[in-house]
């Protein structure tokens, strides 16, 4: 009976996990280190490019969009997409009002 | 009897509810950029107030929590209820630290005359409040979020101990899990913004 099963059967195995959170460790470890060596605007880059790969592994693994059916990347996407706008839209206004 | 379900449309419905929250904070975090921009020497001082250690610490909380919640999902698909309660279990454990060190952080801020309409507080740049009221207020929204994902954790772990959770339903312990995702995804950019950048 298909019905009854869980519609999701791809298993990711326990080493995947393991492995993932030891690179979110890892790129923690890289921000708290740069960020101390006081690089200026610098350093406000690397930190937020940082958070951003990291935001990108949890969402992917951790929250196993990597074996979700393609709507769901289209949809993260376009909120990515919408944010992005309304960041640009809003620093357009602040620049030049 | 034929059942009715459709997991991938909750689960859709989970992350449709994570972009809304991804929204929120996200005006949050456009609100600390542009006050960030307009007094940045007096972010800079206020920042240096804040335990960069108790942040890491916490970061570091958080990420082993989002693998052992990751984890639970496979322990379940692979019918080992034992281990998915423990997995669940830690995760809340985790989140129990977090609270701990967050009572810490805040209860010293607070010793040090530092919380939201204190007079210490008021008699500080304006740059200075607009900080620490973003610091209480981002962080406090993010605690509050830490405290709903213990309940939901809690009645996952009930629901995988009386087996309404199984090898062949568990799309409620994977929408907890993205909960508590999105709870670690939050801190991942509000722990670098406040705490490090400064």
């Amino acid at each position: 009976m298909e019905n009854h099963k869980q519609q999701q059967d791809h298993i990711t195995p326990y080493s995947t996990m393991l492995k993932v959170l030891v690179g979110l460790l890892f790129l923690t470890f890289v921000t708290i280190t740069v960020t101390g060596l006081h690089l200026g605007a610098f350093t406000v880059a690397v930190a937020l490019i940082i958070a951003c790969v990291k935001g990108g592994i949890v969402i992917t693994w951790f929250m196993h969009l990597k074996n979700e059916t393609p709507i769901f990347r289209y949809m993260v996407f376009g909120v990515l997409l919408l944010y992005t706008l309304i960041i640009v839209i809003t620093f357009f206004d602040y620049a030049f009002r | 009897m034929e059942e009715h379900r459709d997991d991938i449309g909750s689960r859709m419905g989970m992350w449709i509810f994570i972009f809304t929250e991804l929204l929120l904070f996200g005006g949050l975090f456009l609100v600390y950029a542009i006050y960030r921009n307009k007094y940045s020497a007096d972010f800079h001082t206020a920042a240096h107030e804040l335990n960069a250690f108790l942040g890491a610490l916490n970061t570091v909380i958080l990420l082993v929590s989002s693998a052992t919640a990751a984890m639970s999902i496979t322990a379940i698909q692979k019918g080992n209820k034992k281990l998915a309660l423990w997995l669940v279990g830690i995760t809340i454990f985790m989140a129990f630290l977090f609270l701990v060190n967050k009572y810490f952080e805040w209860g010293h801020k607070i010793h040090l005359g530092i919380y939201p309409g204190s007079e210490l507080l008021l008699k500080m740049e304006q740059g200075e409040l607009l900080f620490f009221g973003l610091y209480y207020f981002m962080t406090g929204l993010h605690v509050f979020h830490i405290i709903v994902g213990m309940i939901i954790l809690t009645v996952v772990m009930v629901k995988i101990n009386s087996e309404s959770i199984n090898s062949h339903n568990f799309v409620l312990l994977e929408n907890g899990a993205l909960y508590w995702h999105l709870v670690d995804l939050i801190w991942i950019f509000l722990f670098p913004l406040l705490y490090l950048i400064t």
